[in-house]
């Protein structure tokens, strides 16, 4: 029904022997924010790469405004934050900002873009000279000034603390409320839950799952359950709610998706039970029991 | 509106002019690229008088090799520095990904060697006629600067392809491995004539040997009959590393640093 903005079709990437991508398909709709969520090396990075024309499928199509990604006039409407170490340290925010906005047909205005990015105080500071959340914030501010109708963000946030990540997103949430298409890539369930209408879980080059941010949290939500006991695998991986189960040298490691039951039962079973644990899983636990599900 | 294009000549100008600041901004670069021919002219052409050099006296016959010195140093730092060091840090691949015209970015580098280089040998000359017996005509001067300020050309090229060739941490000395050794076997630092017979026969492969005759020349030493050469081996090694340059751009394409 909407207008699909970007797409991969059947796309396989390779990097030697190394499958990035494996027969991916994405469509990103007009207007909406998708975050490609998954551990390091998913292939999320790859994915915002081909989506940008900096990279080639070795399969399938990639399009973008139902185009080649490399058409200069896509360029005109994308904006985009790329994972870089930096930017030259000797120009100003100010002079940042205005050599990118010269690059687009209808650019905002600096005050505009210093606004968006709250970085209004900092417009005479040298790049060089700006901490690690302000420098994201003029990263952010170069994919926006060209006033793009999509906007990739790969991993806006990483390597911030957890003050400038807050302040980052809701900058990028200030920005997804204008009816921008927004793709953006995370490992952090936080980050995609707080900004995105829809959620795509990549592992290993190939899509897991996707849906609503509620659904996915529903699916990634696990508590992982650590002890030491004589119950047999097969009849805790027999119990509702149990996941996964695996050994790792020492103790027993039971992902579940919900921790009361299980460890009622376990107690009634084995009386002999110590060392017990229960913490929410990460996401890497999470992607873990999705994918063996799968297998099995 | 879609169709609306970008204002090119604001994108060059301003390519250009932040081009600048940058380079000003980092003092090293201004320092290194203007000092080193400074320092070599001062202790080499100017503190002590080694008699006429063919047609020339030793202030103006080094004039003419250190400026040639300084305008090729300027054009591989400039260039192969500058580039290796922007890929490493992904400012390459930002820009590849916006609309900026490719050549915006080579012109606005090319402005700020020929600017480098021009002020290097604007520099030499008024320290040569006021330290040294320089006595240059303004048509001679002007000859000078024309044939340096081309001479950066081939230059450019080289250090295009340097960097694409280095990373960002070996570049500075990879382009020093180019930059010093060919400027010594070209004769820059010590007369031709004064080194060894082997070094005499490589010299005429070398870029900067056929760039210090054409401001030889420019400077009034003997017609050596032979301009149409220089040229010409200037624009084949222009030629040569701007094809290896695009090659490696190209390449370039897709690659993930760090």
């Amino acid at each position: 029904m909407s207008e699909i903005v970007a797409e991969l079709k059947k796309v396989d990437k390779n990097y030697g022997k190394i499958k990035a991508l494996k027969n991916l398909n994405l469509k990103v709709y007009k207007g909406e924010v998708i975050a490609l969520l998954g551990p390091n090396g998913a292939g999320k990075t790859t994915a915002i790469n081909l989506l940008l024309g900096l990279l080639r499928p070795n399969n399938g199509q990639v399009r973008v405004f139902g185009q080649d990604p490399k058409n200069a006039n896509n360029r005109n409407r994308t904006g985009v934050m790329l994972q870089i170490p930096g930017i030259p340290e000797t120009l100003k925010v100010r002079e940042h900002i205005k050599l990118f906005s010269s690059y687009y047909p209808k650019p905002m205005s600096l005050p505009a873009v210093l606004a968006a990015t709250g970085l209004e105080s900092l417009e005479n500071r040298l790049y060089g000279k700006l901490s690690g959340g302000q420098k994201q914030r003029l990263h952010l501010a170069l994919a926006l000034c060209g006033d793009p109708d999509l906007l990739f963000l790969d991993e806006p946030t990483t390597g911030l603390d957890v003050t400038s990540r807050r302040a980052l997103w809701e900058q990028v949430r200030k920005i997804t409320k204008s009816g921008k298409t927004v793709v953006l890539t995370t490992h952090y369930i936080e980050e995609a839950e707080s900004l995105a209408d829809k959620v795509v879980l990549i592992k290993q080059g190939e899509i897991i799952a996707e849906g609503s941010p509620s659904e996915i949290k529903a699916i990634t939500a696990a508590t992982k359950i650590r002890l030491i006991t004589k119950i047999a695998h097969q009849d805790i991986k027999a119990m509702p709610a149990v996941r996964s189960v695996s050994y790792n040298g020492v103790a027993t490691e039971i992902l579940a998706s919900k921790a009361e039951g299980v460890v009622l039962e376990l107690l009634q079973t084995d009386k002999s039970i110590h060392g017990l644990e229960v913490r929410t899983a990460g996401l890497e636990d999470a992607f873990l029991a999705l994918t063996q599900k799968k297998v099995a | 509106m879609n169709h609306l294009k970008p204002n090119m000549f604001k994108i060059f100008w301003l390519e250009t002019k932040y081009e600048f600041f940058k380079s000003l901004r980092i003092p090293a670069f201004a320092i290194s690229t203007i000092a080193f021919p400074t320092i070599f002219y001062v202790m080499f052409g100017l503190s002590f008088n080694q008699g006429l050099l063919g047609k020339l006296n030793t202030a103006t016959y080094y004039l003419a090799s250190y400026g040639t010195f300084g305008v090729i140093g300027s054009a591989l730092f400039g260039f192969g520095v500058g580039i290796a060091s922007e890929r490493g840090q992904g400012w390459m691949r930002l820009k590849r990904a916006s609309p900026m015209p490719p050549l915006a970015y080579f012109f606005a580098k090319l402005m700020v060697s020929v600017v480098f280089g021009a002020a290097i040998v604007i520099l030499l000359t008024v320290l040569g006629s006021v330290f040294g017996n320089v006595d240059l005509s303004f048509l001679q001067i002007i000859k000078l600067l024309a044939a340096l300020i081309l001479g950066t050309i081939p230059f450019a090229s080289m250090g295009m392809a340097l960097g694409y060739l280095a990373g960002p941490n070996s570049a500075p000395a990879i382009v020093n491995l180019f930059y010093l050794p060919m400027a010594f076997a070209s004769g820059l630092w010590v007369p031709i004539q004064f080194l060894p017979k082997i070094v005499k026969q490589i010299a005429p492969f070398l870029a900067p040997y056929h760039l210090s005759k054409l401001a030889f020349a420019a400077v009034g030493a003997r017609p050596d009959n032979a301009t149409w050469q220089h040229i010409g081996v200037l624009l084949v090694y222009t030629i040569v590393f701007l094809i290896l340059a695009v090659f490696l751009y190209r390449r370039d394409d897709g690659k993930t640093y760090g």
